[in-house]
């Protein structure tokens, strides 16, 4: 079930450091929305403060509010052990368990919580994952195997596997090709389209052409100068922003004139 | 830019730019060198009566000399350097070694006179002379140790767990600061600690098995802490986040994901813990005692330990010293076989349980 999510003048902080700065932003459901920038400019604090993974670091904290249809996901009562299940993330680099296979890897979400499953089951769930991943057919006679003796892309292609076996409400991920070959990252945007009628996917990346190519919003962040905080300059329609932005700046860094 | 590539007769020997031939020492050169330096220092040591090692010394430094010398005029300064400091990381490693094989040799030399079935299947119960054994010790040492990895093990994990999960701040800091201090600690004064507190419970005249492991536990739980911590901390973030963005609880997180992942480095920081602590003599003598006889009771009485058992058959001979000087040795020996297999399963340990990448 994909869900909308609203940001209102969020704050994110490292300790006494402000790294992004008075965020607001409608995040729409069944749609993939791009965040692009240069780097540093916070991007990635911006998308762990939507699942909550941002207080994970030592001293790092949010100000203001994020709302999951009607949810406020930081409100005192609400579990970020709740929310981190319901909005689910893949990393920059791939990170599978190493001590577990490729089945155990997939299931991890729901055996990690110890949740019972009955052998048919799990074989479904972890089947369904690895064809939504588009890796059923490279590892399905594998399955036993370590997951870290896979390919740099097939061990991205099981992280989002991973990600999607515990049908979260939402994926974020983080420059999820980054370290892939050109054909690697066509199999994870393919994947990515077919994902996003169930999901709302909130993807961060370098790569204009990738934003230009897969999603239905983007936001542009940016920042004035180093040590200064990072803000979300812009966020509108795709379509809009590469061709006819409302800011300056955008147009700037999405021509390459940026400075 | 050197000298030689500007000479214009040395640049029609050795043609193409930067990388030059050199000219070498014949393979066997050094050793030929080294050989007439031991024949040389062998003279030399006859001098002064002759002695075996003396000509080792005096071999080693003329060899080195020459071959230095002979390496500096053939092959330039670089490679001559190069031949030195080999000589003098291998003689360091050669001195480093001499005292273990001595060891070794010595132990078994003389460990081996005992070292058979009686030596297993006895106690030295009513034992005055030759024969008797180390049974009682040998199971004594099983015992106690075994009790101290028991308290060891689980106080020390868990503390490591909390410094790196869990720990900041002040209480972070102290506990490390604690834990450094502990492993400084003599082990007469983990002894004496144990026998303090169990004579302020007890009474005076307690001597327990289960003494003996507290005071091991002191000498051992730093060792655990120290070592799990390190192990721990080697467990790559990703993977908790990994874990957390599933929606896992971080006790599920540390117990399912960062343990297994550990679980090599851990199980051998444990075992090496334990050898470290499987041959000290001192807490045991002040908190264990001996007896001759079995007892396998670690909370009743006095019990037989390998360390000082040995230590009492080399001080306190009875009629047939031999007998008891061959039991001593034949404790040591089997002191380090223990301490060496310990090593072997900490080795097997951290193969076998290694994240596996296999193909
Ligand atoms: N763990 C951290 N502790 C302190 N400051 C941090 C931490 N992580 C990031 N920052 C700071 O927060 C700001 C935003 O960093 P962030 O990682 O979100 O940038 P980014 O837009 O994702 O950049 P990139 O495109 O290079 O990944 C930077 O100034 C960075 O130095
Ligand atoms: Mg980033």
């Amino acid at each position: 079930m994909a869900k909308r999510i609203e940001v209102s003048d969020l704050n994110i902080y490292y300790g006494n450091f402000l790294a992004v700065e008075g965020v607001n932003v409608a995040i729409e459901p069944r749609s993939i929305t791009a965040l692009i920038g240069p780097s540093g400019c916070g991007k990635s604090t911006f998308l762990r403060s939507l699942n909550r993974m941002h207080e994970v670091l030592p001293g790092a904290r949010v100000e203001g509010k994020v709302v999951m249809d009607g949810q406020d996901l930081y409100a005192a009562d609400t579990d970020p052990v709740d929310v981190r299940r319901s909005i689910g993330m893949v990393f920059q680099r791939p990170n599978p368990f190493p001590t577990m296979s490729i089945y155990d890897n997939v299931i991890a979400g729901n055996r990690l919580n110890s949740k019972r499953m009955k052998k048919a089951e799990a074989d479904e769930v972890v089947e369904k994952s690895l064809r939504g991943a588009n890796l059923w057919a490279e590892v399905k006679d594998r399955l036993d195997r370590p997951g870290s003796g896979l390919s740099g892309g097939q061990q991205q292609r099981l992280c989002i596997a991973r990600a999607i076996a515990v049908e979260p409400d939402v994926l974020l991920m983080d420059e999820p090709c980054s370290a892939l070959d050109p054909i690697s990252t066509l199999a994870i945007e393919d994947l990515m389209a077919e994902l996003k009628e169930r999901f709302t996917i909130v993807i961060v990346t370098h790569n204009m052409q990738q934003a230009a190519r897969v999603s239905e919003q983007t936001g542009f962040f940016n920042l004035n100068g180093v040590g200064q905080p990072g803000r979300l300059i812009e966020f509108n329609p795709t379509e809009k922003i590469f061709s006819n932005p409302d800011e300056k700046a955008t147009e700037d860094y999405i021509s390459g004139r940026f400075g | 830019m050197s000298l030689e590539t500007q000479s214009p007769v040395r640049a029609a020997e050795e043609p193409s730019g930067p990388i030059r031939h050199r000219r070498k020492l014949p393979r066997l050169a050094p050793l030929a060198l080294y050989a007439a330096g031991v024949a040389v220092g062998a003279l030399l040591s006859a001098l002064t009566g002759f002695s075996l090692a003396l000509t080792v010394f005096y071999g080693a430094v003329l060899g080195t000399l020459a071959v230095y010398a002979g390496s500096r005029a053939v092959e330039g300064r670089r490679k001559a350097t190069d031949r030195l400091v080999t000589a003098l990381v291998t003689t360091a490693f050669a001195v480093a070694m001499v005292p273990l094989v001595s060891l070794v040799y010595t132990v078994l030399d003389k460990g081996l006179a005992r070292f058979d079935g009686q030596f297993f299947t006895n106690s030295m119960f009513r034992v005055v002379g030759e024969g008797g054994g180390a049974y009682h010790a040998i199971l004594g040492t099983l015992i106690i140790t075994a009790l101290a990895a028991a308290i060891s093990v689980p106080i020390g994990l868990l503390t490591s767990i909390y410094l790196v999960e869990y720990g900041s701040g002040r209480l972070k800091k102290s506990i490390t600061f604690f834990v450094d201090v502990m492993t400084g600690i003599p082990s007469i004064v983990a002894g004496l600690f144990a026998f303090a507190l169990f004579t302020l419970i007890f009474g005076n005249g307690i001597r327990l098995g289960v003494m003996g492991a507290v005071a091991l536990s002191v000498l051992m739980i730093p060792v655990v802490v120290r070592s799990c911590e390190e192990v721990l901390k080697l467990v790559p973030n990703e993977l908790r986040e990994a874990s957390y963005a599933l929606g896992v609880p971080k006790w599920r997180t540390v117990v399912k994901v960062v343990l297994p992942t550990a679980i090599a480095g851990l199980g051998t920081g444990v075992t090496l813990a334990v050898a470290r602590v499987v041959g000290e003599t001192a807490p045991l003598l002040v908190t264990v005692g001996l007896i001759t006889g079995t007892n396998l009771n670690p909370f009743d009485g006095r019990m037989a330990t390998l360390p000082v058992f040995a230590y009492y058959q080399l001080t306190q001979p009875g009629v047939d010293a031999q007998a008891f000087l061959d039991r001593a040795w034949t404790a040591a020996l089997l002191l380090i076989i223990i301490v060496m297999a310990l090593n072997i399963v900490a080795r097997l340990i951290s193969r076998f349980f290694a994240p596996k990448t296999g193909h």
